[in-house]
């Protein structure tokens, strides 16, 4: 679905990524994990065109996304929650709901997909009239995963979503997003809680200074190896 | 809501009626108020139109001089009528436009450094109009060139109130056009590009070209309530029609109306003339300073206790009362 090849990507003069490459097959749940200004999150910038790569390839189900600006990308059907729950803190649960279905494709489908993500989040449905600044952490986070799909995406990008939050509402949002997982959506996921999100996904990858290091099944990843990598970089 | 429409209708119909109320010697002066009022008025909107999506700029001034000087100047030097000047000064201002807002957007200048930019684009203009003394006149400015008699070429009138339903045209267009932004996905677009650029762009906003396209529109009508005072004062002056000063005064009637509202670029830019007016005449000139110190002061005192304006304040008080929502849901 989602294919990555020999990708180098930078801001100005500075590399943070590599020469990486990464494929996430549909229906997929794949994790990248790595320390601090690993790249992660340049790399999700790459795929959802907010930064345009140096060299390499991106492909979406078939078609060339290389250097496509964001907006195209998302029509495209790949979402991006970005890190630190970037909502709309001023307009309303509703209205930020709203600006997720923002493209025409999308706002045709406006209705059904409000029932979704309603139903995937209830408490956004009891809180749909208040401003969005005003929610709980945890509550700003389904809100930026709803919001995502509003856009009616196929691929969704998940930036550190439990970032901030306290440890049961860690454990709450990997539920919630696992059955995001099980409505059929294909997930790549950036995470620092390495534990939970191996429970989480079917691969993941280890990113290291802009470096792919290393990939696998979830399960087959020798979990304390991996983990001990993921935190320190060694 | 009816009530508003007949509120509405009533004021406007006294607008069009008065140049024919009699009015004595006054008459003259109080067109005069009131062109001023209409026009920046239009310009202030034309500025709100930016500022309420968090692009506030402190250049105005350069829209406005650019659009004054080039239609003056063509008229002077080549006796092309205002009205094809005017064309010509809106696509100039439109460059304009697109070359500040272009970089600053890709390389995501925004807030005060959005601020800043605009600023020194408006002081740059300022200096190049003083600079090219030989067309421009310098700092003494530049008288544009008397038609001779009452001309609809040269834009040209002896009576007032031919200005005065320019004006009120003016100022209605200028809130035509608010109205229309105000309905349009582009406000939802600009709100959350506002709000957070990163944001706005992953939901599938083009966030570059809403604001260029919104500078432009900014700009251009800015430029065109340049032009119209230009051609009504007969007279351009790089200080009233650009550089820093001009540009805070926009930004002060505005703020102190309130940008958010339709009407609050109107009622600040109202009052803020008003008060010029009244302090003018209880002061005389011998305080030159005095409007703008009360105008500074004013402005500390709105942007910490009333920030979305006069106009804007009231607006909310009003809307909120029927809905007497209850307190904190302590009983409960
Ligand atoms: N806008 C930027 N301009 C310049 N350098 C940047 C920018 N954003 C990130 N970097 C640099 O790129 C490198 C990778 O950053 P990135 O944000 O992708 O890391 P990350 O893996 O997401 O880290 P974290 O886990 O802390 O979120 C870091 O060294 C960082 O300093
Ligand atoms: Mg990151």
């Amino acid at each position: 679905m989602l294919e990555l090849r020999n990708v180098t990507a930078g801001y100005g003069a500075f590399t943070a990524l590599w020469d990486v490459s990464l494929d996430v097959a549909a229906g997929e749940a794949v994790a990248v994990v790595g320390p601090n200004g690993a790249g992660k999150t340049t790399l999700l910038r790459v795929i959802s065109g907010m930064i345009a790569p140096r060299a390499g390839a991106l492909t979406f189900e078939g078609a060339s996304l290389t250097g496509r600006p964001a907006y195209e990308v998302v029509a495209h059907g790949i979402a991006h929650v970005p890190e630190g729950r970037r909502i709309f803190p001023m307009l309303t649960v509703a209205d930020n709901l709203k600006m997720g279905a923002y493209l025409k494709v999308a706002r045709r489908a406006y209705a059904e997909s409000l029932e979704r993500v309603f139903a995937l989040f209830p408490v956004l449905s009891e809180r749909r009239r208040q401003r969005a600044g005003s929610l709980s952490g945890g509550e700003q986070q389904m809100l930026a995963v709803g919001r995502a799909l509003m856009s009616r995406p196929r691929l969704v990008l998940l930036d550190e979503p439990s970032m901030g939050l306290a440890p049961v509402m860690v454990l709450r949002l990997f539920d919630l997003i696992r059955r995001v997982r099980e409505e059929g959506y294909t997930i790549l996921i950036v995470e620092q809680n390495v534990r939970q999100v191996l429970k989480l996904v079917d691969r993941a990858y280890l990113l290291e200074a802009g470096h792919l290091k290393m990939e696998g099944r979830a399960e087959a990843l020798a979990e304390q190896d991996f983990v001990r990598k993921a935190y320190v970089g060694l | 809501m009816s009530a508003g429409r007949v509120g509405v209708g009533v004021l406007l119909a006294a607008l069009v009626a008065a140049p024919f109320v009699p009015m004595g010697g006054m008459r003259q002066y109080i067109f005069h108020v009131l062109i001023q009022i209409f026009v920046w008025s239009f310009i202030g909107g034309a500025w709100a139109l930016m500022g309420r999506f968090g692009l506030v700029s402190l250049g105005h001034g350069a829209f406005l001089g650019l659009g004054a000087y080039t239609t003056t100047l063509l008229w002077n030097f080549f006796g092309l009528t205002p009205w094809l000047g005017a064309l010509v000064a809106v696509v100039l201002t439109a460059a304009l436009a697109v070359i500040v807002a272009y970089p600053c957007s890709r390389f995501q200048v925004i807030g005060h450094y959005f601020g800043l930019v605009t600023l020194a684009v408006g002081e740059v203009v300022r200096l190049l109009i003083i600079a090219e003394r030989d067309w421009t006149g310098g700092s003494l400015g530049l008288t544009v060139r008397p038609a001779g008699a009452d001309s609809l070429v040269a834009v040209q009138f002896a009576d007032k109130r031919v200005f005065y339903y320019a004006a009120l045209v003016l100022w209605a267009l200028g809130l035509w056009v608010w109205h229309r932004v105000d309905r349009s996905m582009a406000r939802s677009a600009m709100e959350a590009i506002g709000e957070d650029e990163t944001a706005a762009a992953s939901v599938g906003i083009h966030v570059t070209r809403f604001k260029i396209a919104i500078t432009v529109l900014s700009a251009v009508l800015t430029a065109v309530g340049g032009i119209a005072y230009a051609q009504y004062i007969a007279y351009v002056n790089p200080d009233t029609l650009a550089g820093i000063g001009v540009s805070l005064r926009i930004v002060f009637a505005v703020v102190l109306g309130g940008m958010y509202a339709l009407l609050g670029p109107t009622v600040g830019t109202a009052l803020t003339i008003a008060l010029a007016e009244v302090l003018r005449v209880v002061f005389g000139i011998t305080y030159v300073g005095m409007a703008e110190t009360i105008y500074g002061l004013l402005l500390i005192v709105f942007i910490i206790f009333l920030p979305s304006g006069i106009y804007g304040s009231v607006r909310d008080l009003l809307r909120r009362r029927p809905r007497s929502q209850p307190a904190a849901p302590v009983t409960a």
